[in-house]
């Protein structure tokens, strides 16, 4: 290639004025700095990835729209390697470059490891991922889906879609797994089931020998509810599908995660064909445009739409309605952010209406309970606006604005 | 801790009043459960450590990367399943042969130049295991990749078990007959064994003792390699699947005694035993927390293994 010297310091010139031309664009008092941590490598980067994509979508959706009050966002992101120890590790790294506000945490687990450190230094929390529900903590939102709004939709369902009446239910043995399969217990009692049998798996315990199915038969449950987590469970719906029990008429499999981390994509159809899920977020909803718009956004940055599933999308969700927030309060303080968000402030995202509840911090969103068929995820029924009614059960943010603590229910 | 003693005792009050006792005497298909269960439980372990056993006890290499070895053997399962690839031969013969050559490699360019050095070894296949599991990530990504076995179900009585769970006992078995034949039937077994006992008399009968190194690390790999094949269907497998195993490998293979592939067996025996019955009568995560009691308890007992029992009458 031959290029002359003054096409190249004209090519140059041009380069460099384009390269300060967004940063004009952008008011002199600095970006607006969002923390963000998340697992984008080992066991939960199946849940982290996604979600990762979808902060970077939706920044620069805010930034290409002109930022916050002119100010660019800029993402501060650290990859936790799902490792618990490094969320408070890195979360005190972030917050001393001055955060304005923080997205991330993926376990339960892993956001009460910095919920606290947010909450010490005033920067306010988005947990975006579904979740045991129950955190009442003014300096804390939660926009994923809780078990009043997922459980107390899909139980109920398949209870009475199946005339199930003994359930049993596989759970990750941490806090997520024990406060959620308490919360399977009490919907489904109250729903007519007799029976609820509880069994804990650890997170790394990926061996689910003949014995595991042999009990499920010898409680002659009816219905069987994983609430497994993790890339090491997944190997529960094989042996499933392995023992033919996917054939069994007698014996139902729905679950409060599966799909969440696209496990469906994942595994052979035949693993999880028939089983039922509840989710905000349905991949192929028809009756809200936003989706449509979101998945074309998604496409032109990523290519295509493979990785997305529900908890990226409620990141999404969550930096919507932060975004919406500092555009109503016309500031990005935390007082001002708090004050817009408890005033019933609402987006319509990729799932549809997401309702802030001032009460609890939690948020109204509609549910979808899906079948798995062919590794699609086919809505059978819609539930709209459903309300974060577990979490308000206990918690009131308006009469107890200083409260910090996860209430739960045990089994 | 209180929520997880309470949930403790619910299980135990619920599950062993009664239970217990229609569970061992009372019927028979749900005994006969039982027995593959701990079959099974054993077979895995014992699977998972073979390779890592031969490694330590002949060669005094501890080879950390072992997890990540399995987990490459999986990916090679999943592969060329995957590619059209029959199943039993991706996990019989490819994953071995996979994971023999990829040791080969490794042992020509990192190994040889440690033996001997037992905590180098460690360091650097620390090392291996940390690139590996970053490698496979760039090349396969971080999402879980399955593959199903597709070998069908039976029945015991009203209770369904899967075939593939007897293939795998089985596989375990005919495989510990072949590490036992050519360990104590071959020439290159007692050369193998001499070695490990006199490196220095070996070398003056004139046997090449890096070649007789070289092809054991090789034949540990292949064991890996095997096992990460027949794991594969029965699990997710992620880049970092390997650290899953690794801890219950090191376990079994230690408590088993170094040096020994038969302790290894006795000691998959053991702690397979009592965690399938402890998860068969509580729940599966206290399975996990009794195999690491047993395994304290038997290496308080025998501090250098199972094996000690009988290779201390030996001498």
């Amino acid at each position: 290639m031959n290029i002359k010297r003054r096409q190249f310091i004209k090519g140059a010139g041009a380069a460099s004025a384009s390269l300060f031309v967004p940063q004009l664009a952008f008011s002199a008092s600095g970006p607006v700095k969002m923390g963000v941590l998340l697992d984008t490598s080992g066991p939960f980067s199946a849940y982290g990835t996604p979600m990762e994509m979808a902060t970077r979508l939706a920044v620069k959706q805010i930034n290409d729209g002109g930022g916050l009050q002119g100010r660019e966002v800029e993402i501060v992101f650290r990859d936790t390697q799902s490792d618990m120890n490094n969320y408070s590790t890195f979360a005190n790294q972030l917050v001393r470059e001055g955060l304005d506000v923080f997205h991330g945490g993926i376990l339960s687990a892993s956001r009460e490891a910095i919920r606290q450190i947010l909450r010490q230094r005033g920067v306010p929390y988005f947990y975006n991922v579904l979740y045991e529900g129950g955190v009442c903590d003014r300096n804390t939102f939660a926009t994923g889906t809780t078990p009043a709004q997922q459980v107390d939709a899909l139980i109920p369902y398949a209870i009475n879609k199946f005339g199930a009446r003994k359930l049993y239910v596989l759970a990750a043995n941490y806090n997520y797994g024990q406060i959620t399969s308490a919360w399977v217990n009490e919907y489904a009692k109250a729903n007519g089931a007799t029976d609820v049998e509880v069994e804990f798996f650890d997170l790394s315990d990926g061996e689910f020998g003949p014995a595991v199915i042999a009990k499920i038969q010898e409680a002659d449950s009816d219905l069987v509810v994983s609430v497994l987590v993790g890339a090491a469970h997944l190997s529960f719906y094989g042996h499933w599908a392995e023992t033919g029990m996917n054939q069994n008429p007698d014996v139902h499999l729905v679950s409060t995660t599966f799909g969440v981390g696209n496990e469906h994509k994942v595994l052979p159809a035949n693993q999880s064909d028939g089983m039922l899920i509840a989710n905000n977020w349905a991949p192929d909803n028809p009756s809200v445009p936003e989706n449509k718009k979101f998945l074309d956004s998604w496409i032109a940055e990523y290519g295509d739409t493979e990785a997305i599933h529900e908890i990226a999308v409620s990141q999404y969700h969550g930096i919507l309605l932060w975004a919406e927030a500092a555009r109503q309060a016309g500031g990005v303080d935390k007082e001002s952010i708090t004050k817009a968000l408890e005033s019933g402030i609402s987006i319509i995202g990729p799932a549809g209406m997401v309702k802030m509840d001032p009460l609890t911090h939690h948020c109204s969103l509609d549910i979808n309970i899906m079948e798995l068929s062919g590794q699609k995820l086919n809505v059978v029924q819609k539930l709209e606006q459903r309300e974060p009614l577990d979490t308000r059960r206990f918690c009131n943010l308006s009469e107890n604005p200083d409260s910090n603590v996860q209430y739960e229910i045990t089994l | 801790m209180e929520r997880n003693l309470g949930i403790f005792l619910i299980c135990a009050r619920s599950q062993t009043a009664g239970l217990v006792h229609s569970r061992f005497f009372g019927e028979m298909d749900i005994t006969a459960i039982f027995i593959l269960q701990i079959f099974y439980a054993i077979a895995l372990l014992a699977l998972i450590s073979f390779g890592l056993a031969l490694i330590f006890g002949m060669m005094r290499v501890i080879n950390l990367a072992h997890g990540e070895f399995l987990t490459l053997g999986a990916y090679a399962t999943i592969l060329s399943a995957k590619m059209g690839v029959n199943l039993w031969i991706s996990m019989l013969v490819i994953s071995p042969l996979v994971v023999g050559l990829w040791s080969l490699i490794v042992e020509r360019l990192l190994i040889r130049f440690l033996y001997g050095r037992l905590v180098y070894t460690m360091l650097a296949t620390w090392g291996l295991s940390l690139a590996m599991a970053g490698a496979m990530t760039m090349i396969f990504g971080t999402t879980t990749e399955g593959v199903s076995a597709q070998a069908g179900s039976f029945s015991v009585g009203t209770y369904q078990a899967s075939l593939y769970s007897i293939y795998v006992i089985v596989i375990t078995i005919i495989v510990a007959m072949v590490i036992a034949f050519v360990l104590f039937g071959s020439n290159y077994g007692r050369v193998a064994r001499a070695a490990m006992e006199n490196r220095e008399m070996v070398e003056a009968f004139g046997y090449p003792i890096n070649k007789v190194y070289m092809w054991t690390f090789v034949a540990g790999g292949m064991l890996s390699g095997l096992a990460g094949g027949i794991l594969a269907p029965t699990t997710g497998i992620s880049p970092y699947s390997g650290s899953a195993w690794i801890a219950d490998a090191f376990i079994t293979v230690i408590s088993g005694g170094t040096g020994s592939v038969m302790g290894t067996l006795v000691s998959a025996g053991i702690l397979g035993s009592v965690s399938s019955i402890t998860s068969f009568i509580f729940s599966s995560a206290s399975g996990g927390v009794a195999l690491l009691i047993a395994a304290l308890v038997l290496l308080r007992i025998l501090p250098t293994g199972i094996s000690s029992l009988w290779q201390q009458r030996n001498r």
